[in-house]
């Protein structure tokens, strides 16, 4: 595999197809399209794997594909379609920040991922063999140049994971935006070669557990406060700590939940020199 | 099959038990045979030499967080038997409860004998699903919220520590032959110094964040304080005792992988600075509590961040790391059976309710006001020992950092006391009704359920503190060798 082949083209095209439609989910108006959007990612994310299988020969990644494609494409957005329906949700989208600054965060952090990530050097040093024959340590170094910027791509559709859900105050919109971060492991998992099978099974396994979890929370939030608006939630805490980390400045705390806080308090200073330091500066 | 199976194995089978038991007036009774038996089981790995069988292996650094582990689940069941029976729960949630206790405990073995960062990670985040079901059990508004924050922001958390999975098998590839032997710790240790420096560096910090999340660690705990003040108090002991341990393990385990390649950024660095971050906020916070349970939480961000600073450092420090986090386990989850009683006792769990405990109730008093004593650092307990030893190997490496450290010990230090004074000493505050009539009280065989485990507990920390045998002390010095 080399630049301009076939295989490492179509692998590229494909997970830069998944982090598009990462974008599209963060300026989404309406839930049923942000559902929809999630739908056609796990559909291409589906696409993506097949695809390294066949490059790989690796039969384990068709069946991880099957699981995206069932799971994701299929089961997880109708799960999510009847949720909306039953519960009468409002049918847009609530942002604690606008569509414009999103994106503009967004690009921000697909700079990161690409700064972060593109300097690394995959494969074998330069003058150490490691045991391996010449023609292996070549090809290693190769590939090693190949799954770098697939791992950018999907660290990328990560961090707009974490964005989203950072910028989303609807319970439902918050799955989403997990889900959609796990779909950016499942990218750098499988753009691996020979990465145990097991990782990715129990990788999709659990987003299914998770989901099932994550359902009954909604029913339950609804049934407990009549909105799946977070921010209910937040004043349900007697004593919230999030203040403590997200104004400083503000001497009353904000205990009841200003509108600007985020409610789950999701990265707001991970360390410098961390790939995700971002999402908390973007805000 | 090799023995390595059955402390992972066992609870396990016993959470499909305890969610099929078509009788359950006997759930509590098998929940406790159940840990008993992984305790004998993890005592009995624990005597045999140390194995490697595949994904599972035992070493000096995980077989004391493992007995740790088997002893805090075995009391807590015992203290939950008494628990769960005042609180009323129907069927359905009972045997939720009970499954989801002992797939906690199946999930926290495995996180730790795991010898494949894949493993650990499935099983943290299997850990963190069963904690998130039971938290949330209570169904009142802060429990949900609770368990909605545990979940989305361990949700995170846990996605990042995969991205670091996948980040470091890429870097160990060309070296450990790929496939399941390249997700092996030991394996990625042998090929760390091999490896490019910057895509160990990079698995690292993602490793860090995500784990660290899980750990309680600075910035991302704010699950823990919600986690452990809403849900049932058999949870809060093993969230506190035993995840936070099992999620610190990991760190260690990928600290001591990148540490062995000299021209990484030097892990103990980043972690020995989200340590102290943590021991600060938390000392600066915990004053200004005024749920119990909540501050003592906030008490276990300072104590795990205690821990980070003390591997962070290193070298003769690690010994105190270890230390420290078996004995926060034993004395944190002994505090927390303390205040949950006397929460249902005093019909609140608001710190100015509870007031005055040795008077009305020695026994759980004093044993509460040891407990916390033991927790705020005072001798003769375990933490006195690996905190006294910790400032004095930090004061010579480490000055600058070793100052301000002691400032938030000395805060948190004022705190505890404080909140030692108020709960336990002084003046008794009502109860609500009398204990007899009061089926949400409970009566004296719950007490029993309660003190009978923090004595345990005590006596545990106590021994870890003063009398270690000199076996278990040359386990602790290979174990904190191995984290580096």
């Amino acid at each position: 595999m080399r630049f301009g082949q076939l295989p490492y083209d179509a692998a590229h095209l494909l997970g830069g197809l998944v982090l598009l439609l990462s974008f599209v989910l963060l300026y989404q108006r309406r839930l049923g399209a942000v559902i929809r959007v999630f739908a056609a990612q796990g559909a291409v994310l589906a696409a993506a794997a097949a695809w390294q299988g066949w490059v790989q020969g690796e039969a384990g990644l068709y069946v991880t594909a099957l699981i995206a494609l069932l799971a994701k494409a299929v089961l997880i957005p109708l799960a999510l379609d009847r949720l909306v329906r039953e519960l009468q949700l409002h049918r847009t989208v609530e942002t604690a920040m606008g569509v414009g600054p999103s994106m503009a965060a967004g690009v921000g952090l697909v700079g990161l991922a690409l700064l972060v990530v593109l300097p690394i050097r995959l494969g074998l040093p330069p003058g150490a063999s490691g045991g391996l024959r010449a023609a292996d340590a070549i090809a290693a170094s190769a590939h090693g140049a190949l799954t770098r910027e697939s791992l950018a791509i999907a660290l990328s559709v990560v961090l707009l994971g974490m964005l989203m859900m950072i910028t989303r105050r609807n319970a439902l919109t918050q799955v989403v935006g997990l889900m959609s971060l796990e779909n950016g492991l499942v990218l750098a998992a499988i753009g691996v070669a020979g990465m145990p099978l097991v990782l990715e099974l129990s990788t999709a396994a659990l987003v299914l557990m998770a989901f099932a979890v994550a359902g009954i929370f909604v029913f339950r939030i609804r049934e407990r406060f009549d909105s799946v608006d977070l921010l209910h939630l937040d004043s349900a805490v007697p004593e919230s700590d999030l203040p403590m980390l997200v104004t400083a400045a503000d001497p009353a705390g904000g205990a009841a939940g200003a509108p600007a806080d985020i409610p789950t308090g999701i990265p707001t200073g991970i360390p410098k020199g961390g790939a995700a330091g971002a999402p908390g500066e973007a805000r | 099959m090799s023995p390595l199976v059955l402390p992972v194995a066992l609870p396990w089978v016993g959470a499909a038990l305890l969610a099929l038991l078509p009788r359950l007036r006997h759930a509590a009774a098998v929940n406790c045979a159940v840990s008993a038996a992984t305790l004998l089981l993890a005592l009995w790995a624990a005597a045999s030499p140390y194995a490697a069988d595949g994904v599972l292996h035992t070493d000096a650094l995980n077989l004391p967080l493992l007995l740790v582990a088997a002893v805090v689940g075995a009391s807590t069941s015992v203290y939950s038997a008494a628990y769960v029976a005042t609180l009323g729960y129907d069927a359905a949630r009972v045997r939720v409860y009970h499954a989801a206790f002992q797939g906690f405990m199946g999930a926290v073995m495995l996180a730790l004998l795991a010898d494949n960062l894949g493993v650990t990670w499935v099983a943290i985040e299997a850990a963190t699903l069963a904690s998130v079901m039971i938290v949330a059990l209570p169904r009142t508004a802060g429990a949900i919220a609770a368990a909605w924050k545990l979940f989305i922001l361990c949700g995170v958390g846990i996605g990042l520590a995969l991205f670091g999975t996948v980040v470091l098998y890429l870097a160990g590839q060309p070296f450990t032959g790929g496939g399941m032997k390249g997700l092996s710790w030991a394996a990625l240790r042998a090929a760390a110094p091999l490896a490019d420096p910057g895509v160990l560096n990079l698995a690292f910090v993602f490793l860090l964040v995500g784990y660290g999340t899980k750990a309680g660690l600075v910035p991302l705990h704010s699950w823990l304080p919600d986690a452990e003040s809403e849900g049932p108090t058999p949870i809060t002991a093993v969230l506190s005792g035993l995840l936070l341990n099992a999620a610190l393990h990991a760190v260690l385990r990928a600290k001591a992988v990148v540490g062995a390649n000299p021209g990484a950024i030097p892990p103990g660095t980043l972690l020995l600075a989200l340590g102290l971050a943590s021991v600060l906020l938390a000392a600066l916070s915990l004053s200004r509590r005024r749920d119990a349970r909540r501050f003592f939480a906030w008490s276990s961000i300072e104590h795990m961040g205690l821990a980070a600073f003390a591997f962070g450092l290193g070298g003769a420090a690690s010994l105190a790391g270890l230390v420290h986090m078996a004995g926060h386990s034993l004395l944190k989850s002994a505090v927390f059976f303390g205040v949950g009683r006397a929460a249902q006792r005093k019909g609140s769990q608001r710190i100015d309710a509870i007031g005055g405990l040795v008077v009305n109730h020695p026994a759980l008093g004093w044993a509460l006001a040891a407990a916390i004593a033991g927790l705020a650092g005072l001798p003769p307990f375990a933490l006195f020992a690996s905190e006294f030893a910790l400032l004095t190997d930090a004061a010579a490496r480490a000055p600058l950092a070793v100052a301000v450290l002691a400032l938030g010990l000395v805060v948190a230090f004022a705190a505890l006391v404080g909140i030692l004074q108020s709960l336990c000493l002084g003046t008794p505050t009502p109860e609500p009704a009398a204990p007899t009539a009061n089926r949400a009280a409970g009566g004296p065989r719950t007490d029993w359920a309660t003190v009978g485990p923090m004595l345990l507990h005590l006596l545990l920390a106590l021994g870890l503190g003063v009398a270690l045998p000199e076996a278990a002390g040359a386990v602790l010095r290979a174990g904190a060798a191995l984290a580096g």
